[in-house]
């Protein structure tokens, strides 16, 4: 009998430093969340360069998944911002791959044996890399709203139509939801993927105790093993859909900033 | 009452959203189904905001269970 065991659903999530660093009294060691951020860049940038080396004018099979996905995101920024917004494609798009790489690579089952520090990881299931991600995107919010629309971007509070009674309620109500952005943003994603990584691990957890509870319970541990494959289908989805949840709010956000006082 | 029962009961009353995450997802789906089918033509233009409102809708229920598993397994 192998001696099996289940590791708790909360182990994935620990950050193992696999370089320590560290620069004066801070800690910039490279962690396995910063290795799968790296994979994650190599493998959406390697597969780009591959697949437009061509430039073929009738694409060959590489080049029409490249070109799908641009143009899914290219009709994203311009459904959502309009035509003026496509100065903004590039970050849109790099947040999309980026969070859908990390999403999609962290679904990938570790390789039996492999060193702690070497286990699939998910970086967006830290709320730490998602918050950063969505400060990022209401910090341009901010920055270009100004920029391009001066104090009139403040009018993004006032909407057109109100009763001058209700104003005072709807500013603050408007500032309130706001400031409520980045978290709902970053707890969104995280949220997410947290919560089906640790589904997964709980039901491979019952496989593994079925099957040391005997040959009697033995054979039912096929039912969460098929609850498995079932959940990581569902995640297969969650994982694209939520890159793309965030990307088209940061097509909302941003459309406020580029078009303040149209709303 | 001990410290690890109250936990426990913590826990499953902090699993309670996911069962309004199910009725409102159900609202989705089902007024989506309903009005393609009184307008299929128009089915097609509508999957982002269906997509999106899935998405919305499922985060309320994930936040009760992220809020059941935090107290289950962190504390």
């Amino acid at each position: 009998m192998i001696d099996l065991y289940a590791a708790g659903p909360m182990e994935q999530f620990e950050i193992v430093k696999l370089i320590p660093l560290s620069l004066g009294s801070l800690d910039i060691s490279f962690t396995n969340s910063a290795l799968w951020m790296v994979i994650g860049v190599s493998v959406a940038t390697a597969f780009f360069v591959f697949a437009a080396r061509g430039r073929a004018l009738i694409p060959g099979p590489l080049q029409s998944v490249a070109e799908i996905m641009y143009e899914f995101v290219a009709d994203m920024v311009r459904g959502a911002i309009g035509s003026e917004g496509m100065k903004f494609f590039p970050y849109v798009f790099s947040l999309f791959i980026f969070i859908l790489m990390s999403n999609l690579l962290g679904l990938f089952p570790t390789i039996p044996g492999a060193p702690h520090g070497l286990h699939t990881f998910t970086p967006t299931s830290h709320i730490i890399v998602t918050f950063t991600l969505a400060m990022l995107t209401i910090s341009i919010v901010i920055v270009y709203g100004f920029y391009k629309n001066g104090l009139g971007f403040l009018k993004l509070f006032v909407p057109s139509g109100v009763p001058l009674w209700l104003l005072p309620l709807i500013v603050l109500i408007e500032f309130v939801s706001f400031l409520s952005r980045p978290l709902s943003l970053a707890i969104r994603l995280f949220a997410n993927m947290l919560a089906g990584h640790i589904i997964l691990k709980v039901f491979a957890g019952f496989i593994i105790s079925l099957l040391g509870a005997g040959v009697a319970f033995g054979w039912i541990s096929i039912f969460p093993f098929l609850g498995t494959i079932a959940i990581t289908l569902l995640e297969l989805l969650v994982a694209f859909l939520q890159a793309y949840v965030f990307a088209i709010l940061t097509c909302i956000y941003l459309n406020d900033a580029v078009h303040a006082g149209h709303h | 009452m001990e410290a690890e029962a109250a936990k426990l009961i913590g826990a499953g009353i902090a699993a309670l959203p996911l069962a309004g995450a199910g009725v409102g997802l159900g609202i989705i789906f089902g007024n989506f189904l309903s009005g393609a089918f009184r307008n299929p033509s128009a089915a097609a233009g509508n999957q982002q905001t269906l997509l999106l409102a899935f998405a919305l809708t499922e985060f309320t229920g994930l936040l009760g269970f992220v809020v059941a598993m935090l107290i289950l397994f962190v504390f």
